[in-house]
């Protein structure tokens, strides 16, 4: 066992955070901070991500782990971890995480030379951004009972139905999207997987606003919208197959953690900056040991992401690790939110505003965490995943 | 980076669990907490003639030279099976400190016995006031003619009612701060003046009040320099703490497959227990925190075995650990239902060492305090 990095590794490192922080210090808006939301919910967000996507398409560190025929340098997991550690330091946008942390790696497994060549070349010179059509109203944590349609007319597909929780398909280039193929087969066994232009006719984006009042999730409904059969990923009613494949990408958590650790950095200097009854905040025992309890899960959820990657490395990635590293990582987030609300005591509630503690940052947090344990698989579904594959206890 | 065991080492972990199964079972376990002492001589006769007790040492004093890490899988193994005995303080806290802090003569002396298993010792630290900070050492080292004269009790010395040698922190001096003015003692614990009887607690497991009254010492028996103890304990505190980490871990692991293997054979409304939501949600939870919990302690451990600085990677470990082995076994007793609150299911032996561990070597909030110093509180 050895934990330590390479000295190619570690200039490496140093590298992207000379990169990172200077870009950071010098061009992030006013009061960025991390999380879709910043990207998806402002034009000036959705601006900074997409320049800074391209600077990082530039020099190539969108695709540092494809093979070298599609643009990539076939870099390792261990150096995708440095790349994630840094940047989630920094809490800076511009990978698209549908795109380069879902899309591309499905294309470049399932994906026809003519999709590759087509889609990958953007994706990685950070021009095309993605969104994700997979839940529906009827179909969210029990995705395979989805029910829109894609009937093949001709060379073409049209495609009818709604999609719901398409996080930033008001800002999306294209979609990857599930559709049922056949409603005579068994669920999992009639779904197909298209890419799906998002200027298409048809295609109608209504927003949903968060707790919160910020716009990340949206409502999409597909009116006869018409997609070419070469948009197909895989074989016809294969869908949902690919669709597991694409969930086991990228899973080690470890950019969030180190966001994580970078508030609780802030939370220690605020700490020391502020004074309740004439003592610093630092000094309050309750606030000492609320913070070294999150520094301490912290820690361990750094430890896990490391764990995660490994596996991955290995081609030793299991789901169940993934749904842990998921689960810790999101329910982790909700404590930090709330402890940070805690300790700023009535301003723990104030906005983005003059009187507003780290520019409203916990106040938001604490209406967006809920959001962090449904999205993407909630928190009871992570936990099924664990008891099921990973402890092999018998389902119901 | 690699973050796998070696093959060696997996073969390590495999043969130690085999033997501990065979050699000690609960049966075993549950009459060592009765036993006087608490331990079985054959038994650890056979762990020596193994080479554990020797494991960590240099070939030089007849140890196997192996590293920090592989002993953490064999503590590991030894929590996963509750092995009773001196193992703990006679390994870690006696032959660790000697083999940093001791002079040549004491390791040539000492340190092939330990090896061979002749010797069993441990470390008196803690005393009535129950703290594992230099604060708490008021036991009084005066010199006198060749030697010194101890006097003070110490609480919570481990299995000092069998010990050879008493490694005694003592305080001899008034110094400018309470780490200032610490020295060891290697003590003969049948020295005249040595009084000691065996606490009663929640783990079993030995914990003694030792009285030292005008206790004598030879000043050859002093370990490492007057008055500059105190860095020696602090380092000795720290692998102690991920030393009991690993223990607790092993632990942790046992009380969750125990666990899964009776919620998917103990059934009720005509199907296994373990095929309702709440429990496989249980389940999964202690899941992570045994797993969050692992990854945490090797990498802590690690860093220990290295020689790194690791005061906040072992204060993060124990502070973690100690609320995961707590959770698990607890959870572990809820799905076993009533059977798991009696003593005749092995589950509650591993809920009452977790408490035990716990205090051992810091609890959380004592490591949560080291932590919001580490992190510039």
């Amino acid at each position: 066992m050895d934990f330590k990095f390479t000295e190619e590794q570690l200039a490496l490192r140093k590298e992207f955070e000379d990169f990172f922080r200077e870009v950071m210090t010098k061009e992030a808006p006013p009061g960025w901070e991390a999380g879709l939301e910043s990207t998806y919910a402002t034009e000036e967000g959705w601006n900074f991500h997409r320049s800074m996507a391209k600077r990082l398409g530039e020099k190539g560190w969108l695709s540092r782990p494809w093979p070298k025929e599609y643009g990539g340098q076939n870099a390792p997991i261990i150096e995708q971890l440095l790349f994630s550690e840094v940047r989630g330091y920094c809490r800076a946008p511009g990978v698209d995480v549908f795109g380069i942390g879902m899309l591309a790696p499905t294309l470049l497994m399932w994906g026809t030379e003519e999709q590759k060549q087509k889609h990958l070349p953007p994706i990685a010179k950070g021009e095309i951004m993605w969104c994700q059509g997979w839940s529906e109203p009827d179909a969210g944590s029990d995705l395979a009972s989805l029910t829109t349609r894609a009937v093949r007319d001709g060379d073409e597909y049209v495609i009818n139905g709604q999609k719901i929780w398409t996080s930033g398909a008001h800002k999306a280039d294209w979609c990857f999207m599930l559709a049922r193929t056949d409603p005579e087969q068994p669920r999992h066994r009639g779904l197909s997987y298209f890419l799906m232009d998002m200027k298409a006719p048809g295609i109608t984006v209504r927003p949903l606003i968060s707790l919160e009042g910020s716009h990340l999730y949206n409502e999409v409904f597909f009116d006869d919208v018409r997609i070419p059969k070469e948009n197909l990923v895989g074989e016809e009613n294969r869908g949902w197959y690919i669709t597991l494949m694409t969930m086991n990408f990228e899973r080690s958590s470890v950019g969030g953690i180190m966001e994580m650790k970078r508030t609780i950095e802030e939370m220690v200097k605020f700490c020391h900056e502020t004074k309740r009854n004439g003592e610093p905040l630092s000094k309050d025992p309750f606030v000492r040991h609320r913070l070294a309890q999150l520094a301490i899960d912290v820690e361990v959820g750094h430890a896990l992401s490391y764990r995660v990657a490994w596996l991955q490395q290995k081609g030793e990635m299991a789901a169940y690790e993934a749904s842990a590293a998921k689960v810790y990582a999101s329910e982790l987030a909700q404590r930090i939110a709330y402890t940070g609300c805690q300790i700023l005591g009535l301003y723990g509630q104030v906005k983005k505003s003059k009187w507003a503690p780290f520019a409203g940052r916990f106040e938001s947090a604490y209406q967006l965490s809920p959001g962090m344990n449904i999205a993407a698989g909630s928190s009871e579904i992570m936990r099924n995943i664990i008891a099921w594959r990973g402890l092999e206890l018998p389902r119901a | 980076m690699n973050l796998d065991f070696s093959e060696e080492q997996e073969m390590l972990r495999t043969t130690t669990r085999d033997f501990l199964t065979k050699e000690c079972p609960k049966t075993l376990v549950r009459e060592l907490e009765e036993d006087e002492k608490g331990y079985s001589p054959d038994l650890w006769k056979e762990m020596a003639e193994l080479g554990w007790m020797g494991l960590v040492l240099p070939e030089e004093y007849d140890g196997m030279g192996m590293g920090f890490m592989d002993l953490i899988i064999l503590l590991e193994e030894m929590g996963r099976n509750i092995l009773p005995g001196p193992f703990f303080c006679t390994v870690i806290l006696g032959s660790l400190p000697i083999l940093e802090a001791g002079s040549e003569e004491q390791k040539k002396e000492l340190l092939p016995k330990i090896s061979a298993g002749e010797l069993i010792l441990t470390l008196a630290l803690t005393e009535p006031s129950a703290r594992y900070d230099a604060t708490g050492v008021a036991t009084r080292a005066v010199a006198q003619d060749d030697g010194f004269v101890i006097n003070g009790t110490k609480l919570f010395v481990e299995n000092a009612h069998i010990a050879d040698y008493i490694i005694c922190v003592t305080r001899t001096k008034e110094g400018a701060s309470p780490e200032d003015g610490i020295t060891l003692f290697l003590v003969d614990a049948k020295s005249p003046g040595i009084r000691c009887e065996v606490m009663p607690t929640m783990g079993a497991d030995k914990l003694c009040e030792v009285v030292f009254a005008d206790v004598k010492v030879p000043k050859k028996n002093m370990l490492g320099e007057l008055d500059k103890g105190w860095p020696v304990v602090q380092r000795n505190m720290e692998q102690a703490a991920i030393a009991k980490c690993a223990e607790m871990i092993g632990g942790a692991q046992a009380a969750l497959d125990m666990t899964l293997a009776y919620a998917k054979e103990r059934v009720q409304y005509g199907r296994p227990i373990g095929s309702f939501q709440v429990i496989q949600h249980y389940c999964a939870n202690m899941w992570i925190s045994v797993e969050t919990g692992k990854n945490i302690l090797y990498q802590a451990a690690w860093k220990v075995g290295e020689g790194l600085p690791a005061t906040k990677e072992v204060a993060v470990a124990k502070g973690y650990i100690n609320e995961a082995y707590k959770f698990v076994s607890e959870r572990g007793v809820q799905c076993h239902g009533a059977i798991g609150t009696t003593r005749d299911h092995d589950i509650g032996l591993y809920y009452r060492r977790a408490k035990a561990a716990e205090l051992a070597f810091g609890d959380t909030d004592f490591q949560r305090e080291l932590v919001a110093q580490q992190i510039g509180l």
